[in-house]
């Protein structure tokens, strides 16, 4: 594929790195990324990869726009409220980007269907809000020897690692198992402050377009935290031994994908 | 005007800066070590600029000539892959 004259001055901030050069431009034109949740972490993600030339871009939510999601899910826009998020997502990454070929896939991640979503797809961007998809979508990526970034964001916190098959621990290697449900606010429950799904969100974009041009370090053995109200970040090295994860280790005892329950207020959509 | 070996060629005089520039790059990332590039370039802003860069990038600048049209040839081998 050789670009046009346009696309050359499209992605000329990329091209010039020579880091990205043509030919990393040429593998962001020809990934393809899955962003499961289309919220707080998944619209400032979709906005950049979308910007970035990231050929094929697919988003999974169930959920329609809402008033309150407005505060930080940049991505959506006053008028799309009671459109489906994927619908109104794909319609603003194609309007910066007529490059990219957007994927929607309008309904929720579960043990039956995640494997199916992510088959086709290089990279995965856990973009979700709570813990019983959180595991589900690690679970999911570990089998099917996928790398993705995990994220999360609560009140002026976020953190984010990114799993990439045999270079490191899994979601699962560090947090073991979801939190008794009730146990654990939700950030519908708790707050989130708007610009952290900016900050991690766009890290996690950036973690994709790292592993697709092959450029540098990625968060493979860390988990990165950032406290904005003390403004710290923090790059916590992960334990190595993964030999004994239910998943990721030598002999796993999670071989088939479970739905754990949620929070009843997660429930009600 | 020496001979060369031209192993492809690029016309710049199409674009602006920095485009000049990256139409060039993208040329001779297609290109091996030691291939030799031809660049069709307009005066002014992209003869002062786009062989300072490609040698800054670390390419050999051979040759640059004036054609009859007032455009400008440039002769640029690659260095490195
Ligand atoms: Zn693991």
């Amino acid at each position: 594929m050789a670009f046009t004259n346009e696309q050359l001055e499209r992605y000329s901030r990329h091209i010039i790195l020579k880091e990205v050069g043509a030919k990393g431009q040429k593998k962001l034109s020809q990934a393809k990324v899955l962003i499961i949740g289309a919220g707080g972490l998944g619209a400032p993600a979709a906005l950049y990869l979308a910007a970035a030339g990231v050929g094929t871009i697919g988003i999974v939510d169930a959920d329609e726009v809402d008033l309150s999601n407005l505060q930080r899910q940049v991505i959506h826009s006053t008028a799309d409220i009671g459109k489906p998020k994927v619908q109104s997502a794909k319609e603003t990454m194609e309007a910066i980007n007529p490059d990219v070929t957007v994927n929607t896939y309008h309904t929720f991640v579960t043990s039956g269907n995640v494997l199916d979503l992510i088959k086709d797809y290089d990279f995965i961007l856990d973009g979700t809000d709570n813990f019983p998809a959180k595991f589900l979508i690690n679970d999911a990526c570990v089998m099917a020897k996928k790398p993705f970034s995990h994220a999360g964001i609560i009140r002026f916190k976020g953190q984010l690692m990114t799993y990439v098959p045999g270079q490191g621990p899994c979601y699962r290697c560090v947090f073991k198992n979801p939190p008794p449900k009730d146990a654990v606010p939700t950030c519908k429950q708790a707050g989130v402050i708007g610009a952290m799904g900016g900050v991690i969100g766009s890290l996690q974009a950036m973690e994709a377009v790292k592993y697709i041009v092959g450029a540098g370090d990625l968060l493979t053995g860390y988990l990165l935290t950032f406290d904005a109200l003390k403004m710290e970040w923090h790059k916590v090295k992960l334990p190595s031994d993964t030999s004994k994860c239910a998943v990721c280790g030598d002999h796993p005892t999670i071989t088939e994908l479970v739905d754990y329950e949620q929070a009843e207020c997660d429930m009600k959509k | 005007m020496a001979e060369f070996n031209i192993t492809d060629k690029v016309d710049i005089t199409d674009v602006n800066c920095p485009i000049t520039f990256v139409k060039t790059k993208v040329a001779l990332e297609e290109l091996d070590d030691g291939d030799i590039l031809e660049v069709r370039l307009n005066d002014g802003e992209p003869v002062q600029n786009v062989p300072r860069s490609l040698k800054e990038e670390g390419h050999k600048v051979l040759e640059l000539t004036q054609n009859d049209d007032g455009t400008y040839r440039l002769i640029v081998q690659k260095v490195g892959d």
